[in-house]
């Protein structure tokens, strides 16, 4: 994985002594909270509902074992004793004192870690496919064009003051695990009619108070004129953008209120002034960075051994976890492994300091050291080898880590909702807790088959509740908690927006409408091979209604 | 009965506090207490003050009823997560040793 040069190494560490030093400033009185704020945000300090929030980026997702023992290490020694993992591979800390924030960065920078660009009007933390570099049918390793994107971007002096921030993702396959399409940009990698590798580009994707799916601007860009059509749409974004209504601020609505045709064609001028320029990726600087991802030293396996097949006949559980949290690698005798943060009735998200060693351990034991994050709040070995899987997961399982739900209605999405966040109107967490105790028998999970429950606790909607298969809405009516019900979102390569299904149910009766939702698909689908998703489209929202409402 | 009282976050940690009769506390029964809008002006200038005085971040008035605040979101920031309660305030009196 990339390994900090020595212009990283200096320019992380003088961030650090600048923002030390603006700390000290701020604690001693020089500077008022006023003055303060724009500066600790550019360090991904936010102050919260309880206490200060440090958002920790954790680029494309990619975590080494010995980075993941560090962020064990913070969580004991500067939290309390646990992380939170979000919905755009970062990790919160929720509740680190501002006088230790210097010393914790510090500890963050020994590991190649920080929290630049996590927060503020930014070029955010690049994002991409956890199964990056593993998975089959990829064109290319996407974390080589996200590394490059995020040397571009870093500290990238026209774009440290944009109207709002600004969120790319980047996938190697047709397959979206990177919700790309949900991005201010979002990047497809792809082969023209001539075979040459290149991508698509998307943009203006959102969620928020406007959901928005994006669009396509370009079909096919070769891979050198990568920087200088992110510089040309991020140009356009920042000096067409709106500066007077937050709301309306963000690359979506100049896309909607410009039109897609005209917004293409002012990128495209200004792609036309600067392409070719210093922008332009050398094949040589592409390579340089593809040395970083080289993939490990795989050995020649065959795939299903008789370890993993004897052990999938003798233990059903097992079996179960494979068939859900097991995916295929593009080398034989691997195995892509997913980690599910969502035990029955846990907190979506959360590890603790010692489930983060474990899973460090088990990284360094079974998958060379390597952890993926994923934007679904859940961790990812890239490559196990098949004869171990068995002992992998009675390793998982000692640390209940083995909870065989990953894309079933109990990994569930969720935001800290108000139990942490200061923008929230209605907590998140409880209700996801709940529909998953509701959803406890994982027979049941695997009888519903694949069905996505996203939950937000306000209409910035970090919990994705707009692309959620059922999509929650906290909302706040006379001091209560309220909950509106979204039908039909999606995430992946055919992302869409679900719509909202009728009224909204309270805090104490949003799981039961949850499990009516649920209930009515089992009742309607056509066989068990039919999505909740599939069975959604063809059937629309009518018998859902009917049966949430109708006895109303 | 409702009143007012103030709240800001502790500049070194960020925790949750309350303008007491002795100064800032993380102790919500000890807040001074607004009963009209004229005492609710003055605790709003004392926050402004202490604000300017980089003593407290973000100070602003609450609204409470006899047994507690009014708004949800302000009961959450008094105890701490409702799906932690080995976390915040809460915790401390939960094992008995108040705060």
């Amino acid at each position: 994985m990339y390994r900090y040069d020595e212009f990283d190494h200096t320019f992380v560490k003088e961030r650090v002594d600048q923002f030390r030093d603006q700390i000290a400033r701020r604690l001693s009185g020089e500077i008022t909270e006023d003055e303060f704020k724009p500066l600790r945000l550019m360090n991904g300090l936010y102050l919260q509902l309880h206490a200060y929030m440090l958002r920790v980026a954790i680029p494309y997702g990619t975590l080494s074992a010995r980075q993941m023992h560090t962020l064990a290490h913070i969580a004991r020694a500067y939290d309390k004793g646990y992380g939170h993992f979000t919905t755009r591979q970062n990790i919160q800390y929720n509740w680190p004192a501002l006088v230790d924030v210097p010393d914790l960065l510090d500890e963050l920078a020994k590991v190649e870690m920080h929290a630049l660009q996590t927060s503020g009007n930014v070029i955010r933390n690049v994002t991409a496919d956890q199964y990056a570099g593993v998975t089959a049918g990829e064109v290319e390793d996407p974390r080589i064009y996200a590394e490059i994107i995020r040397q571009w971007s870093t500290l990238h002096p026209e774009f440290s003051f944009l109207p709002r921030k600004f969120k790319i993702a980047v996938t190697g396959t047709e397959t979206d695990r990177a919700a790309v399409k949900l991005h201010d940009i979002g990047i497809a990698m792809l082969r023209n009619d001539a075979g040459e590798a290149g991508f698509r580009i998307d943009v203006g994707g959102g969620q928020g108070r406007t959901p928005i799916v994006a669009e396509t601007i370009r079909d096919f860009l070769p891979k050198q004129d990568l920087l200088s059509y992110l510089e040309a749409v991020l140009r356009v974004y920042n000096t067409l953008g709106r500066r007077d209504n937050i709301y309306k601020a963000r690359i979506k609505i100049l896309v909607q209120e410009t039109g897609v045709a005209h917004f293409t064609e002012l990128v495209e001028e200004e792609f036309a002034q600067i392409r070719g320029g210093t922008l332009d990726l050398p094949g040589a600087e592409i390579e340089r960075i593809r040395a970083y991802f080289a993939p490990p030293a795989f050995e020649s396996l065959e795939d299903s051994p008789e370890e993993l097949t004897s052990a999938q006949t003798a233990d059903a559980e097992f079996g179960a976890w494979v068939r859900t949290n097991v995916s295929a690698h593009k080398v034989s005798g691997y195995s892509i492994v997913n980690i599910s943060l969502k035990p029955v009735g846990g907190i979506p998200g959360d590890a603790s300091a010692d489930e983060m060693d474990a899973v460090a351990d088990l990284a360094e034991r079974y998958s060379f050291g390597e952890i993926r994050v994923t934007h679904e709040q859940n961790l990812t070995l890239p490559s196990v080898r098949q004869k171990e899987l068995f002992s992998l997961w009675l390793g998982l399982k000692i640390h209940g880590l083995a909870t065989a739900n990953i894309g079933h209605a109990g990994d569930i999405i969720a935001c800290p909702g108000l139990d942490y966040c200061a923008l929230a109107n209605a907590r998140s967490i409880p209700v996801a807790q709940e529909i998953s105790r509701r959803f406890a028998n994982i027979q049941r999970q695997h009888d519903i088959g694949r069905l996505t429950i996203n939950i937000s606790g306000c209409i910035n909607a970090c919990g994705h509740h707009h692309v959620g298969n059922i999509g929650l809405l906290g909302v706040e009516k006379n001091g209560r908690e309220f909950y509106q019900v979204t039908l039909g979102g999606r995430a992946d390569e055919n992302a869409g927006i679900g719509r909202i299904v009728g009224p909204a149910f309270s805090f104490e009766d949003v799981p039961d409408a949850v499990e009516t939702v649920v209930e009515t698909y089992l009742a309607h689908r056509e066989d068990e091979d039919e999505s909740f998703i599939d069975a959604y489209s063809r059937l629309g929202s009518h018998p859902f209604k009917e049966a949430l409402y109708a006895a109303r | 009965m409702t009143y007012k009282i103030l709240t800001a976050n502790r500049l070194q940690d960020g925790l949750v506090i309350y303008l007491g009769a002795d100064g800032w506390s993380a102790d919500i029964d000890s807040a001074r207490k607004a009963f009209d809008d004229d005492q609710a002006a003055a605790l709003d200038d004392l926050g402004r003050q202490a604000a300017a005085r980089n003593e407290v971040a973000d100070p602003y008035l609450i609204d409470l009823e006899d047994d507690g605040p009014v708004r949800w979101r302000e009961v959450i920031r008094a105890n701490g997560p409702t799906v932690r309660r080995d976390l915040g305030y809460q915790a401390d009196r939960h094992a008995g040793g108040g705060h």
